[in-house]
């Protein structure tokens, strides 16, 4: 980065409109002013540029300084990613304290990856080998639970001309020569930019949530997307934070995008003292946080998404099966909406940008289970929650989100208001359960899944026509029949969908357990 | 000196001249220095226009002074090379383009900060409105706060004992918490807000230092809270800024700042445990309607600005505590549901933002009970971890589930009773019913002076749930 690509001419919100004196590129990252405050070119026309500050601008003033940097907005990629809070453009947080103390400033720099830590790197090729993009140079050891592969980043290929030997390396340390490039285990990526892969690969092995109503009634494949309406109070961040907790996955990200500062924080404090069932290990060792609260940069609340599914798919590529969790595309969308009105742009519906969907699209799309250049199998699964206006489905972000998704849970007020959780509203989520699924819980867990689910769907549609009839002529009036299903509708309610998250062992319910249950219930209910 | 003598009479807050210059307690600027000029090109209601001066920062703060030599704050919101609008806080009626002064501060709005300021009144930028001279400030900082980072938060969990029996209850309250009143207009949440004050107690907690912003609220109402911090001794440790109903529109922008900015200053710098009372964020909300229109930005829901969200949460998330700091800043903002709606975009946004609500309603007020709060619809989200064994009581949690079931049933079955009446219902229906007038009566129902310590109001819940089977 020379001398200034521009000056500023003019400044309202996180929005920057700057004379170029030099050309800059679309998306381009650039640093705004003389505190170098970190922004993204959004529009061009003619010698102005516009960008997007990701930073409080106060006190920032026409005159100043822009600087180009020649690439588009990156986050680093390596080893040390896992366990850390990240905000919404990749800034450790934890650093930040340790810089900046209790409160986030303003040009507050740290490099996301920890450029002094070592890492024990144990080489897997030769000298002379052959190597292509996803090829793997070594393995280092990230947590005690993920040996994190170190592999030929996309668009290098050739014969290994050095390769380091088993020894701690820091990220920035060359480990490798391919040719004549001097590879790292620091790799970048341009967030707005889908990695490359080998192959999609068919959505048929579930995400098991241990989640009882999710995982018998509307399940989600692995490289799925979902999304998650649910007006406040509905138990959105409980059911979320359970994903969280008790998702079979190796990697979770959880993007908190324009939320509370005290729910990430319940997080961060949360995870280390939380066990993988799987593994026995800490959750906090598999888990990466996006933390871009309420009160943090707007324009950061619309690419901590971005940064998120990239790192997503950074780990999808080194082989595993990674889960990120959003909350919420509301408060995206309304950042989207935010920077849209500050540009002075036509608004669509309800004041959205008139691409929204496509915006909603390129993130629901980045999900997938495939073939990644390594030649192995990877997954990233998406779940968007949603928090609509006054829990108002037809709301445009909830409405496009259902053109992209085909897992849909619906948190319902009424249940939760009668406490019960998670929420799921039977009526009104859906998914989509394709028979390689059914064949997967046939040959995994039971092969009476699918019929004990279809029975219990449809129990479960005649109780709610019952209590219908309840509500209007007291339920006395019912036939026995009736009234014995509204009482085993009632008992299904309390002993099945709902699942106490604060219990220790009904917190998560392992497959075949709940079929067990299921298949316990359903012979009741033919009596 | 009386209350009405200091908050009834309309003390204009231009009464001292380049108030801003002097080092008090108020919106001030830091350093001396900046650009000034004489005219401006155009005035709309409360923006103001410049044309032809470079070099002025975003969100600087700005005085307009015009031909009656009165300043007048504001804030630059635009500014380019050529153009650049200010926001005036204060009435711009007298205000001539050619005549006018304009002098950029340099720097963001600051508001000093001291000790000296806990008990006192201010109006709603932050000059003395007690008649008093300005306390001296330790301190200056900028308003608009800066985010709190999230892993230096501590989590909190330290339970805060109302007294209010359906508060302590079921929507346990605790330290550094956000949680908003919803209420209605005539429904008691201004004697619910002063008796939470009054009883606030915490085993940590010696004293609760008060923070109250008045935004857009009747001088009727004001002179009660300050009565009552008076005569109940509040008085001492509280700091109030008050913005009137009547005073321009713009200053209530800035109010809930200068409250927080105060709040932060007592919690983190002083270690006071504060509660900060924003009333009413509506009239907030409206105001940041109105200056949006004036600004000719382009709407989203229900004429609201775009930015509504982020602009509440830049206000609620100043709650909280922080990791190795003693004090704490719990808020108590009150919304009053426009026209009862609760889907209105101020009370939607407001509880996606803050950690649940407490919700009054006008059927239950109507018989007579107080506190009206509605079981079902409030919900506090920090209680689980604020309640039970080593904090309130260990069969706390298993009550309150049990309560909140029942109340649900409750309802059932008083929804029932209306259709088919009460002699059509089972015995089971009709104890439930016999419990719901109960809760009402027994536990719900409090003297306004009544203080329930946990452990009583729990037993009054052990109590009436005997009518269940």
């Amino acid at each position: 980065m020379s001398g200034a690509a521009g000056t500023i001419r003019a400044i309202s919100g996180w929005v920057v409109r700057a004379h170029l004196d030099q050309p800059l590129v679309m998306r381009e990252l650039v640093h705004v002013g003389t505190e170098r405050l970190i922004g993204e070119v959004v529009g061009l026309d003619r010698d102005e540029a516009n960008v997007q500050v990701y930073e409080e601008t106060s006190g920032l003033a026409p005159g100043e300084p822009l600087f180009g940097t020649g690439e588009p907005l990156s986050v680093e990629l390596g080893p040390g990613l896992l366990g850390e809070v990240f905000d919404g453009v990749q800034r450790p947080l934890r650093a930040l304290a340790g810089q900046e103390g209790d409160f986030i400033g303003r040009g507050s720099r740290a490099p996301a990856l920890d450029r002094e830590k070592l890492w024990t790197f144990s080489p897997r090729v030769k000298v002379g080998d052959e190597v292509q993009a996803g090829s793997i140079l070594g393995v280092v050891q990230e947590t005690a639970m993920l040996l994190h592969p170190i592999v030929v980043p996309p668009g290098i290929s050739g014969r290994v001309t050095s390769i380091a030997e088993e020894s701690p390396r820091r990220v920035e340390d060359v480990i490798a020569t391919v040719n004549d490039n001097k590879l790292t285990m620091l790799q970048r990526w341009r967030v707005r930019t889908p990695r490359p892969l080998l192959e999609r690969l068919p959505l048929e092995v579930p995400l098991i949530t241990r989640q009882r109503v999710l995982d018998t009634f509307f399940p989600l494949a692995r490289g799925a997307a979902a999304c998650m309406p649910g007006g406040f109070g509905t138990g959105k961040t409980v059911t979320q934070h359970q994903l969280c907790r008790w998702s079979d996955a190796d990697v979770i990200i959880f993007v908190g995008c324009g939320e509370r500062g005290n729910e990430i924080t319940h997080l961060v404090r949360e995870l280390p003292e939380l066990i993988d069932p799987r593994t026995g290990r800490l959750l906090s060792e598999r888990t990466i946080l996006i933390a871009n609260t309420s009160n943090m940069p707007v324009s950061a609340r619309e690419a901590s998404l971005f940064t998120g599914v990239t790192i997503g798919e950074y780990y999808r590529d080194l082989g595993f099966h990674v889960v990120l969790l959003a909350d919420s595309l509301s408060r995206w969308a309304e950042a989207l909406r935010e920077i849209s009105g500050r540009l002075e742009e036509m608004p669509a519906e309800e004041g959205y940008p008139p691409y929204l969907s496509s915006a909603l699209a390129a993130f629901f799309e980045r999900a997938g289970r495939v073939k990644n250049l390594s030649g192995t199998e990877g997954s990233l699964t998406l779940i968007g929650a949603i928090s609509p206006a006054a829990g108002d489905l037809t709301e445009p972000v909830t409405r496009h989100s259902q053109r992209f998704v085909r897992t849909f849970w619906t948190l319902d007020r009424q249940l939760a208001a009668a406490r019960v959780f998670p929420a799921i509203s039977i009526r009104a989520s859906y998914s989509d359960v394709p028979p390689a699924m059914e064949r997967w819980w046939s040959e995994h867990v039971s092969p009476s899944w699918s019929s004990l689910r279809v029975e219990a769907l449809a129990f479960l549609e005649e109780a709610g026509r019952c209590e219908e009839t309840a509500r209007l002529m007291g339920v006395d009036s019912l036939p026995e029949r009736e009234r014995f299903i509204l009482g085993m509708a009632e008992e299904f309610r309390e002993g099945f969908l709902s699942q106490n998250a604060f219990d220790p062992v009904d917190s998560a319910c392992e497959p075949a357990k709940q079929v067990e249950m299921l298949e316990m219930y359903m012979k009741k209910v033919r009596g | 000196m009386k209350v009405e003598a200091q908050t009834g009479v309309s003390v204009p807050h231009t009464a001292e001249p380049c108030s801003t210059d002097t080092p008090v307690c108020a919106l001030r600027r830091k350093k001396s220095g900046g650009i000034e000029r004489r005219g401006i090109a155009e005035l709309h209601g409360p923006l103001a226009v410049i044309d032809g001066v470079s070099g002025v920062s975003a969100d600087e703060q700005v005085d307009v002074v015009g031909s009656d030599g009165v300043p007048r704050l504001g804030r630059v919101i635009t500014t380019s090379e050529s153009r650049i609008v200010v926001e005036i806080f204060g009435v711009t009626d007298g205000l001539a383009t050619s005549s006018t002064r304009v002098r950029f501060a340099g720097e963001p709005l600051h508001l000093g900060v001291g000790p000296e300021m806990l008990g006192r009144l201010f109006d709603g930028t932050g000059h003395p409105r007690d008649g008093l001279p300005p306390p001296a400030p330790a301190e200056v900082r900028p308003i608009i706060g800066a985010p709190i980072n999230p892993v230096r938060r501590e989590y909190p969990r330290e339970f805060l004992q109302t007294g209010i029996s359906v508060i302590d209850a079921l929507n346990s309250v605790v330290l550094g918490q956000k949680i908003p009143i919803f209420t209605d207009s005539g429904l008691e949440h201004d004697e619910l807000a002063m008796q939470i004050i009054r009883q606030a107690s915490a085993p940590s907690v010696e004293r609760f230092a008060v923070v109250f912003a008045a935004l857009g609220l009747p001088r009727e109402t004001v002179s009660r809270y300050i009565e009552d911090f008076r005569r109940t001794g509040v008085r001492s440790r509280m700091v109030a800024f008050l913005n009137f109903a009547d005073d321009p529109t713009a200053e209530r922008l800035i109010t809930p700042r200068c409250a927080l900015t105060t709040a932060e200053y007592l919690a983190f710098d002083l270690g006071y445990h504060v509660l900060v009372v924003l009333n009413d964020m509506t009239n907030y909300g409206e105001a940041l309607r109105e200056m949006s229109a004036a600004r000719g930005e382009i709407p989203s829901r229900k004429g609201y600005p775009g930015y509504l969200y982020s602009d509440l949460a830049s206000l609620f998330e100043r709650a909280g505590r922080i990791s190795g700091r003693p004090g704490s800043v719990t808020q108590i903002p009150i919304v009053t549901l426009p026209s009862g709606d609760i889907g209105h975009p101020i009370p939607d946004l407001t509880g996606y933002v803050t950690e649940g609500q407490i919700v009054l309603d006008r059927d239950i007020a109507r018989r007579g009970v107080y506190p009206p709060v509605a079981v079902l619809p409030s919900l506090s989200r920090l209680m689980s971890d604020g309640i039970g064994a080593g904090s309130t009581r260990e069969d706390h949690p298993k009550i309150a589930k049990r309560l909140y079931a029942a109340v649900a049933r409750t309802e059932r079955a008083r929804a029932l009773a209306s259709i088919i009446g009460v002699d059509e219902l089972t015995e089971v229906e009709r104890r439930y019913l016999r419990f719901g007038a109960r809760f009402e009566k027994e536990f719900l129902n409090q003297r306004r002076d009544e203080t329930r310590g946990i452990g009583e109001t729990l037993d009054i819940a052990l109590e009436i749930l005997k009518e269940l089977p």
